[in-house]
């Protein structure tokens, strides 16, 4: 499609020219309107991907602040990455997006509520101390939050109603040897998460005892923490690299040590997408550019590792009929559709999918905090399509997607690999000892 | 492209006409910012854009007809719009009418399994319908290659074809009735839910499938959903020509069978859908045809033999048969994907939609290759060979001056050489604006009239979609006159019944 944005523009940024050749591939068909979680809800062609090209286009061709709907149009956008994977013309929508944003951010002025919100959150969920004592204000709060509406009513209906667990030991900054007679396949480094260090350890502890077992020795590197994606997902770039210089040292220390490192592994399929595009946010940067290069290179979801390393033969009879549900991060962030059910399967589960699978739940990092009207109808709709299936037991591998979704689907929601965990020899998990399974 | 000159008139009132269009669908559905009207410029050709005066989304059939009669009262055009897919600019806006939009009009109504019909609201996309119905073993048929969202009205309104059409017909054999909303307001009901419902009256149903909303706005359809067929296998063929290819295609034909559909690609078209299908092609293969052939395992098993036999006396390299339905839907992805895939190859692209007699193909093609030297721009193929419908690609770059009026000539010699070669100018994308100065060409002075006289009887006024399918204006009130001038009715010596 052709756009005007004027060549001062493209010259004075590099991304606004990167935009110009993004939108130049679209050739308007519409394909994309058809896996939009927004345009599901809105039917409306600018909460469409294809709409918001156009917001984009328009926004740089006019220059200057862009006008308050033309922001709420790109707000309301999940970032899910639907469109980009069904796009049969390779539109980057995801590099349009998370520019397009930055350049919002640097040019329009938010009212005051949104502000302080959105700095909140970018200051809160890398921090886990900070996300901890949050939560534990939020629990006190949580009784009066009839009284409150919105962002605000969103922020405390996440508040968990139980208390938060313990910080677990494994998340200090230390290596998991293999167990004694083992030896040693691979070496690889754990991003442990920010929030999800806080909201469930369970997962962290359930992939190091999994990738310990299958006899790879598992670093937490000393200075690695958030990833940064909540800050990018606001256009905060500014805020989002400090994170991502700290975790690139942190794992190129490692990986450059007498021991080296063969993969960097994510079990949080959100944070997973943003340290695959460490490369792309860093590629203007010449003292950065390489170094994040490699380390997106290295980049694997536990999944991905755990099928190129080979699962070993199930000792759990499980049997029970699992619905997975693949987290938007995980099936078009980074393209992981079919390794989570195959491990699945081949650990003893029978697997079933989500009808409407490529639908966002609304979670999308921060979203179903800033939007919350949308985003609770698309939990209303993935509840329904999951409780659908009639399953024992729903997994997935992002910690967004469980939050939103645990208390409403009637069934234990758990992390593939804590079911991976147990049923290569690990123990069973919590939610599913604590819940009475529905009958096979 | 020169359209009907706008009313600066109506353009002064938008602000007020908004204010009324929002007290009957409500607030968040009539769009006027400006930023905000941008994205309905155009359809599925980003080539013509032109901005609405207004966006409207209806959310019921009785605000469709609560927006009609008020436009209808102030003079105000109207352009109905699906999801905006259309390749013929048949959405393309108008700055002095409103765009009305179906996609709040998504629901599946009623599925009556039993006498096997689906009646559907005009927003739904057409793939919707066949998901909806799956767990019956049932699916709507016609599969224009946009059915991931292109709506069933628009579809209705394009009488779209799709790979399938070519042995079950096309969107006008698949609609049993329909409920649509005249210009004026009023309701009509056309045919019913069942085989035959429309037997005995006039068939208006035929009239309004494929009116490219020039005649009335349609609000709900009743369609028939067919069983989906037992086995299908697909065999894809590669010809060292694309003469050979083509003359294929005149052989399966002309051996008694009908495919369910038979597609040809040519070899850039391969080039650009093999990254995405993540398969390459013999290095030899200048165009691909894919054969689908269905019905029960014994009579599809017996085809598969005549096909390939067919196609290996033709001359083809190699012939593959899909195995599973997994392999079956990969090798149509690849034909599904064929145009947006296209977008990779080159900034822009013009696709037009002649059809021809098939024995004609390999003249078309190659006359085809002689236009693209003469206008210096490259193009592909790829398109329903089994009914000689062709969808030509032209390459160019809108950022180049004068590219696009290279494109337009190129695209307009095309269809100039299918109809003359005894086609006609559209098998399934419409008319619109995209080929509707060339209807000349096909049409007589007379033919022409005869057409914008059925407009005049539905829409005397002019108001719905002006300025689409006739290149020029339908003159209704002229016809009107014609029919009773100084008060007497013409011809008033023969008797009336």
């Amino acid at each position: 499609m052709l756009s005007h944005i004027p060549q001062a523009a493209q010259d004075a940024d590099a991304n606004i020219k990167l935009a110009k050749e993004i939108i130049g591939n679209c050739v308007h068909c519409g394909v994309c309107l058809s896996r939009c979680p927004t345009y599901a809800v809105k039917h409306e062609e600018n909460d469409s991907p294809r709409g918001r090209i156009f917001l984009i286009k328009g926004m740089y061709e006019k220059g200057g602040a862009p006008d308050d709907r033309t922001v709420e149009h790109l707000d309301r956008c999940l970032t899910c990455l639907a469109c980009e994977a069904i796009c049969p013309s390779g539109v980057e929508y995801s590099k349009l997006i998370a520019h397009g944003r930055e350049y919002v951010e640097q040019h329009y002025r938010r009212p005051l509520f949104q502000r302080i919100v959105r700095e909140s959150l970018i200051r809160l969920l890398p921090n886990a101390g900070l996300f901890r004592k949050a939560i534990a204000l939020g629990r006190l709060a949580r009784p009066a939050r009839g009284l409150f509406s919105g962002t605000l009513r969103a922020m405390m209906d996440m508040v968990p109603a139980k208390p938060l667990p313990a910080p677990s030991p494994v998340d200090r900054p230390q290596t998991f040897t293999v167990k004694p007679g083992t030896t040693r396949r691979k070496r690889v480094a754990l991003l442990n998460g920010c929030v999800q260090t806080a909201l469930d350890t369970a997962i962290n502890e359930a992939t190091i005892r999994l990738l310990q077992r299958h006899g790879v020795e598992v670093v937490v590197a000393r200075g690695s923490g958030c990833c940064g994606a909540p800050a990018e997902h606001m256009g905060a770039e500014d805020k989002a690299l400090p994170l991502v210089k700290a975790n690139i040292d942190a794992w190129l220390r490692e990986a450059d040590g007498p021991e080296g490192l063969d993969a960097v592994i994510i079990n949080t399929s959100g944070c997973g997408t943003s340290v695959k595009a460490y490369g792309h946010a860093m590629r203007l940067d010449p003292q950065w550019a390489d170094k994040a290069a490699r380390v997106s290179a290295m980049a694997r979801d536990i999944s991905e590792f755990m099928t190129e390393i080979g699962l070993m033969p199930a000792t759990q009879p499980a049997g029970l009929r699992v619905v997975y549900h693949s987290a938007c991060s995980m099936q078009h962030g980074q393209r992981i559709i079919n390794q989570p059910k195959d491990l699945l399967r081949s650990a003893g589960f029978t697997v079933l999918d989500v009808p409407e699978g490529y639908l966002c739940c609304g979670s999308a990092g921060t979203y179903n905090l800033l939007q919350p009207d949308i985003a609770g109808q698309l939990k209303e709709r993935k509840v329904r399509n999951i409780r659908s299936v009639n399953a024992q037991v729903a997994a997935s591998g992002n910690i967004g997607c469980m939050t939103q979704l645990a208390g409403e689907v009637g069934i234990p929601f758990v992390h593939t690999v804590e079911l991976l965990d147990w049923a290569t020899g690990g123990p069973e998990p919590a939610a599913l000892a604590a819940t009475p399974l529905v009958a096979g | 492209m020169q359209m009907p000159e706008p009313s600066q008139a109506i353009m002064n009132q938008r602000e007020a006409l908004a204010v009324a269009l929002r007290q009957i669908v409500g607030q968040e559905w009539v769009i006027s910012d400006e930023a905000e009207r941008r994205p309905y410029q155009c359809d599925g050709i980003t080539a013509y854009m032109a901005m609405p005066l207004l966006v409207v989304l209806p959310g019921s059939a009785a605000e469709v007809q609560q927006i009609l009669r008020f436009c209808h009262e102030r003079g105000v055009k109207v352009v109905p719009r699906g999801s905006g897919t259309s390749l013929s600019g048949g959405a393309l806006p108008l700055e002095d009418g409103i765009l009305l939009v179906t996609s709040r009009l998504c629901n599946v109504l009623e599925v009556d399994a039993p006498n096997r019909v689906a009646r559907v609201q005009p927003g739904v996309p057409n793939i919707k319908i066949s998901e909806a119905v799956q767990h019956l073993g049932l699916c709507y048929m016609p599969d224009p290659s946009s059915q991931l969202i292109s709506t069933i009205g628009g579809n209705v309104a394009e009488n779209a074809g799709g790979v399938h059409c070519l042995k079950y017909g096309v969107t006008a054999n698949h609609i049993l009735g329909l409920e649509a909303v005249l210009m004026t307001g009023e309701i009509i009901r056309l045919g019913g839910a069942y085989l035959g419902a429309a037997e005995g009256e006039m068939d208006l149903m035929g009239v309004l499938t494929g009116s490219e909303g020039l005649l009335a706005m349609v609000t709900e359809i009743a369609v028939r959903l067919e069983p989906v067929p037992e086995v299908a296998r697909v065999i894809s063929m590669s010809f060292p020509s694309v003469e050979e290819a083509c003359a294929c295609v005149g052989a399966i034909v002309g051996a008694g069978i009908i495919p369910a559909g038979l597609e040809f690609m040519d070899r850039k078209v391969l080039d650009a859908v093999s990254v995405l299908i993540r398969e390459t092609f013999d290095s030899n293969t200048a165009a691909l045809l894919l054969c689908e052939l269905d019905g029960t395992a014994v009579e599809v098993d017996a085809l598969v033999d005549v096909v390939s036999d067919v196609a290996r006396n033709q001359g083809a390299i190699e012939t593959k048969v899909s195995t599973t339905e997994e392999e079956r839907q990969r090798i149509w992805s690849s034909r599904k994907l064929a145009f947006s895939a296209i977008g990779k190859l080159c900034p822009d692209y013009y696709c037009t939609d002649g059809t021809i007699p098939r024995n004609k193909l390999p003249e078309v093609l190659n006359k085809m290759a002689d236009m693209s030297v003469k206008y210096g721009l490259d193009y592909a193929n790829c398109f329903h060979a089994g009914d000689g419908n062709l969808h030509p690609i032209i390459m160019y770059d809108a950022a180049k001056p004068g590219d696009l009026e290279k494109a337009e000539a190129f695209g307009a010699d095309v269809l100039i050489a299918c109809v003359d070669a005894g086609g006609v100018l559209s098998g399934e994308h419409g008319v619109g604006v995209e080929k509707r100065d060339l209807m000349t060409h096909q049409f007589t002075d007379i033919d022409l009239n005869q057409q914008q006289m059925v407009k005049c009887a539905f829409d005397p006024a002019e108001l719905l979609n002006p300025g689409k399918v006739f290149p020029t204006a339908c003159r209704c009130a002229e016809f009107g006159r014609m029919h009773v001038r100084n008060g007497a009715i013409r011809f008033p010596d023969i008797p009336r019944f």
